[in-house]
């Protein structure tokens, strides 16, 4: 299973916070973001039209970082804070 | 030493910590980050962030100055929630030997936390509310460390 995480303006326009993939078959953030899409088909514009960071685990990462059952991955904006 | 509040900060306070905390430092940087108002003014900001992520982002921040510069005592605090114009919202404290390590180091902080830490502020108008756009001079910041 994986947790995925939204945040702040992404969260908002998904009307979304939290969102569990069940049995996660891929093995990168990029295979995440296909399954994300697969289940919830009207994401794909607002996923995909901005500026996203990604982290794996509370860590900054990528579409090709590694990702294994038990994974929180996390969308969000380009930070703001400072 | 990093901290993550709703809470305001006291500058004697961690002035004071951060001279007990480094025990021959010949310099000891403070930055205060404000909340700015805007020119058709702003009601409010609030901070959201990654709790579970916030606080290892600004822990590797930490950890990288003093990989560059010899410190002796770092300390970060940043508020979250709801703020006003003029009110405290970012504290870096920095003491090392002399005051090049410790200039630079507060301001290679800054710049990383700026970029790397997530965080995201929302601005409340009269006429409504909108998320703050991060700013490329912000990510052009960064190549100076690079």
């Amino acid at each position: 299973m994986i947790k995925v995480l939204f945040f702040a303006e992404l969260r908002e326009r998904l009307g979304e916070s939290e969102f569990m993939i069940e049995d996660f078959m891929g093995v990168t953030v990029a295979d995440v973001l296909r399954e994300l899409l697969e289940l919830n088909p009207r994401w794909h514009q607002i996923l995909s039209e901005q500026k996203m960071l990604i982290a794996v685990n509370h860590t900054m990462s990528g579409l090709s970082s590694p990702v294994k059952s038990g994974d929180e991955i996390a969308f969000f904006p380009p930070v703001t804070g400072g | 030493m990093l901290s993550v509040q709703y809470e305001d900060f006291d500058l004697a306070k961690e002035y004071a910590c951060l001279r007990m905390r480094s025990d021959n430092a010949g310099a000891l940087v403070m930055f205060v980050g404000l909340v700015r108002d805007l020119p058709d003014g702003l009601l409010q900001m609030t901070l959201e962030h990654y709790p579970q992520m916030t606080e290892k982002a600004l822990g590797n921040i930490i950890a990288d100055a003093k990989q560059r510069w010899p410190l002796q005592a770092v300390r970060i605090i940043h508020r979250v929630g709801n703020l006003q114009p003029s009110d405290q919202i970012v504290f870096v404290g920095v003491a090392s030997a002399h005051r090049a390590a410790a200039f630079s180091a507060a301001e290679f902080i800054m710049d990383y936390l700026k970029t790397q830490a997530p965080f995201w502020k929302r601005e409340t108008q009269s006429n409504g509310e909108r998320w703050v756009a991060a700013k490329v001079s912000d990510e052009k910041a960064l190549e100076k460390w690079k």
